[in-house]
Formats: C-alpha cells, structure tokens, sequence
C-alpha cells in the first residue's frame, strides 16, 4: 500500500523542496551576481564592517540573554509548581499566557506606546517618572525585555509544558525531599536536570523570537538587529539580502544544534514512559 | 464542633497539602504580576484609548465610540477587510498544501526525512520578517533574479501585490500547518487503515469516511492558527509592500507615528482593537480545537 503511493510522495516532497530552496538559491545568486560587475562576495565582505551591525547584533543578543533569563525565572516554578499540585491554579496560568497570542504584536506595541506617553504627562514629578526614563535607555530598552518576555510565554509554557510531562515530577522531588533535599536544591538538583531538553527548547524558541523580532522595536524607535536589516536594505540591497540569508542560516544551524542536544533526551524519556 | 471532628483525621496530610498550595501560589505570583504589568497596562491603554476622544483646542477628554465607528468606515475597513481576505486565503491554501506534504513524511515512515522536515520546518515557520521579505524581493521582485531571468516582468508578475503577499506568507504557513498536522496524522494508527481495508474500503473511502474525521479538529485548528499568525504579520509587509496593499497592521503603524495625519493615535487604538477582537475570536476556535485533537494523541 506505502509502496503504491511513493510517486505521489515524491511529487509532493520534490515541489516542496522547490519552493521552498528556489528563494534561498535565489537570494545567494543575487547576492554574489551583481550585475556590471560579475561573481563577487563583496556583500558578504562588507557586512562587518558596515555602520551599526555589530551593534545591533549585540543589542538583539543582549536582549535575547535578558528576556530568556527573565520568562524561565518566572515561568520554571510555576510550571513545576502547577505540576506539584495547585490544580486549581493550572487554569489561571493557561489563560494568561494564552493571552499574548490574541494580541498581535503590533495591538501590544500600540498599547507600550500609549503607556510610554501617558507616563510622563501625567507622573511627571514623582520617582516613577524616572523608571519610565530608564527602561526607554537606548543602549539597554529594558521595555523591549518586558514586551518579548510577554510574548515569549505561550511557546516558553507550551515547551515546558511538553517536558513536564514526560517527567514524574512529583516522585522526583519527593524522593529528593526524602533524601534531606531542601526545596530550592530539590527544585535544581532534581528536576531542571531532568528537563533540559524542554528549557534548552523554551529557550532557543525565545531566542528566535527576539533575534526576529521587528515590530515592537521598529515602532518604539529601538535599532536591534531586526530594524537594521530593514534600515540598510533602503540603500544596500545586495548586503541586506547577504544578511538575511546568513540569518537564517545561523538560526538553522542553532536548531540542529538543539535537535542534537534535546532530541536524544526527550527520545529516550519517553520510550521509558 | 461538628466541622473540627473530621479535620482531626486528616490532620496528618492537611498542612502538607496547604503548603503545597502555599508553594503554588508562590512560585505563580511572580509571573500574574508580570504579567498584569507588562501585558495589563498596554491592554488597559488600548481599551481605553480607543474610547478616548482629545478636543484639540481644549485638551479635555471625553468618552466616545467615535473612534471605533471612524475604524470600521473608509480606508480603515479596506485595510480591515484586505486583511481578513489576505490571511483567510493565506491560511486556506497554506493548510491545503500542507497537509500533503505532512502526509508525503509522515508515510515514508523514514525517521530521517522526518527529523529534518520537521527541523527545516522550525526554522521555515519562524523564518517571518524582514529577511523573508528581502529574500523574495531578491528572487521575484523587480529587478529579483527569477525576474529578470524569466523575464516575468512582461507576463504582468508583481511580488508588490496582494498574491506576491499569499506567497510570500506562504512560505512561513505550510511549514507552520505541517508542524501542527504531523502529531495528527502520526496519531492515525495503522490498524484502523487495515480495518477498513479489510471491511473493503478503498484507500479514498478509508481517508473520507476514517481519517478526515480523525483529523478534523487539528486541520481546523491548524486553519486558524494560520489565519491568525498571517493576520498578525505586519513586518514582511511593511519591508515588503510598504502600503501598496492595504493591511490593518500597515494602517495601525502608520498612524502610530504620526506618517498620515496628526491626532490618528486613537484610531490605531480602535484599530488595534478590532484587531484584537478578530483574533480573539480565532483563538476561541482554536484553543478548545486543540485540546480536543489532544485527546485523540494521548489516547
């Protein structure tokens, strides 16, 4: 029956593979193929030294360190928490971070705007107006954390949410308790280690996300890496398409990398299960 | 009296279980109050700018529906409406080529085609932006390699347009629909195939009458989570068509910076609102969708 169908699969698979490699094939020729002045790799020799690149990868990088500090902080416990027992609380955590994904990212921006705005018309006397100067700094938008924070948490639960699952909890911590575990040393000796496929996972998503991330910065005047593609491609149009080709190429090696890493681990955690 | 007696039995557990409970509210206040910061005020802001209208004389507020009406009127409802028409047809045929190519690995039993589909597709369904946009203004735009090449220029080809925009979405929804579509079809067990081949069913009537019911919810949760992430998109677009197609995002970060005319940040809240209400609804098809398609996985 398989064997009947296998014209049709490869069909399928070779159109795929056609649409899906033409571009990228594309963007590389264009690239290195500039017309008048033949084969040259300028675009990708040009690329470090030009104005803002690494500056703004730092920044991105910088920012995605940050936000993924930040949602596993807050995200771990109350993963483990839910699962250690505060059923009724599981709801509660699925909504909120459920939330975001009714959101677009550019009806949150709107929102962060209006916020930035209102904050120092109507504070501006009290200390909190210096929060609202600090968290705007241009070498660090801490704004820019708590934005991808809020928008990394449904993929940060659903992959967390996934490892949970196919670890006992439970039995690892009381064991662990049982053994003169304190909480906190049960919590990090016990369980993280048994999920480092799903935190490895919540993380690289988090990752992406930022590295990607345009809409929020581009509007709330922020330069991460995102916005200085879109900026060069005005007047670069052979280095913004060396870049982005490259960029996805970075971010496909980092997830081979964690199917490496992760991949085994989760394969095995779930045949024992 | 009566209420102390049965708490002297399960006086063993019950402080255990309290501070458990304790623990648990602990470990999750951090994140609600997070989020009631980070996420609640931008939300309150929207909500009640969009019901904000500022005399420009006086500077005095008043509360109004003005703003929504002016969203759903002129320019705002086409670039609403394109939107909607843009990711339902995005959606649609991102789901419907798809579930092939997720039927083409998940069948080939091959766990090496599988791994790397499923790999490429991660990376492909995050591959949104501006360095997706680049990419196909660099092969299929004006001066793109395939179009000088195959001289697309002269049969009418424009990537600026709303199909250039289907397909460029669609470059990030069928990688997205695959990775939502295979835990289905891998939940498709084999014995259920035997059985109505065996009860003399043919291989079509085995896929309309047994697996399409199967797969029902996920194909209609993927369509909706497709629409929703082609909904949302606004930076391909923006570094692509610029405004040559109207999209509500478009619109919302247009008046935002003050590029259209002065005084439009209210409408962008009421647009922003509207945005959020379509979505909501489409996240309100697709949460319970999941959980129902769950149960057949776990089962």
């Amino acid at each position: 029956m398989a064997r009947r169908l296998t014209p049709w699969r490869w069909a399928v698979l070779g159109l795929a593979a056609l649409y899906f490699l033409v571009p990228l094939t594309a963007s590389v020729i264009f690239t290195v193929d500039v017309p008048g002045h033949g084969v040259t790799f300028d675009a990708y020799t040009r690329i470090l030294s030009t104005d803002g690149f690494v500056s703004s990868l730092l920044l991105s990088l910088e920012l995605a360190v940050a936000t993924i500090a930040v949602v596993l902080l807050l995200m771990v416990p109350a993963a483990v928490a839910l699962r250690l027992g505060a059923p009724r609380l599981r709801p509660v955590v699925e909504v909120v971070c459920s939330l975001p994904l009714v959101v677009p990212p550019i009806a949150f921006v709107a929102g962060i705007v209006t916020v930035l705005k209102w904050g120092p018309e109507h504070l501006s006397r009290t200390p909190l107006f210096q929060t609202f100067v600090a968290i705007q700094n241009e070498n660090f938008p801490v704004v820019l954390v708590l934005a991808y924070v809020v928008m990394a948490l449904p993929f940060v639960h659903r992959a967390l949410d996934a490892g949970l699952r196919s670890v006992d909890v439970r039995t690892l911590v009381e064991a662990a308790r049982s053994c003169g575990a304190s909480w906190p040393r049960a919590l990090v000796r016990a369980v993280l280690p048994n999920l480092r496929g799903a935190l490895l996972n919540a993380s690289f998503l988090t990752l992406a996300l930022v590295l990607g991330e345009f809409t929020v910065a581009q509007l709330l005047g922020f330069r991460p890496f995102a916005v200085w593609i879109y900026d060069v491609g005005g007047s670069q149009a052979q280095m913004s398409v060396a870049v982005s080709v490259l960029s996805l190429l970075v971010t496909w090696a980092l997830l081979l990398a964690l199917a490496g890493a992760g991949g085994g681990r989760a394969r095995t955690a779930s045949d024992r299960g | 009296m009566t209420a102390a007696l049965p708490r002297a039995d399960v006086a063993p557990v019950a402080p255990a279980k309290r501070r458990r409970h304790a623990l648990g509210w602990l470990a999750v206040v951090p994140l609600l109050v997070f989020t009631a910061i980070a996420f609640g005020l931008p939300a309150l802001a929207v909500l009640d700018g969009a019901f904000t209208a500022k005399d420009p004389a006086t500077g005095a507020t008043s509360y109004t529906t003005g703003n929504l009406t002016t969203s759903l009127q002129g320019p705002y409802l086409t670039a609403l409406l394109g939107s909607v028409k843009l990711s339902a047809v995005s959606a649609a045929l991102g789901a419907l080529l798809g579930l092939p190519l997720a039927q083409a690995v998940v069948g080939s039993r091959s766990r090496a085609l599988r791994e790397a589909v499923l790999t490429a597709s991660g990376v492909l369904a995050n591959f949104g932006g501006v360095p997706l946009a680049f990419a196909f203004v660099a092969t299929l735009g004006n001066a793109g390699v395939l179009t000088v090449r195959l001289g697309l220029k002269d049969s009418g080809w424009d990537l600026y347009s709303f199909w250039g925009l289907v397909l460029v979405y669609l470059y990030f929804l069928i990688p997205l629909m695959v990775l939502t579509i295979t835990p289905a079809l891998e939940g498709l067990r084999s014995q259920w195939r035997e059985a109505a081949l065996n009860n003399g069913a043919t291989g079509a009537q085995y896929w309309r009458h047994v697996a399409l019911h199967v797969l029902a919810p996920s194909l209609l949760g993927g369509l909706v989570l497709l629409f929703g992430s082609a909904f949302a998109a606004y930076a391909t677009a923006a570094a692509m068509v610029g405004s040559a197609v109207p999209l509500v995002t478009l619109q919302i970060a247009d008046a935002l910076s003050g590029n259209v005319l002065v005084g439009q940040e209210n409408v962008a809240l009421a647009l922003s609102l509207d945005m959020v209400l379509v979505a909501g609804l489409v996240m309100a098809v697709y949460l319970p969708l999941q959980r129902r398609s769950a149960r057949w996985l776990d089962a």
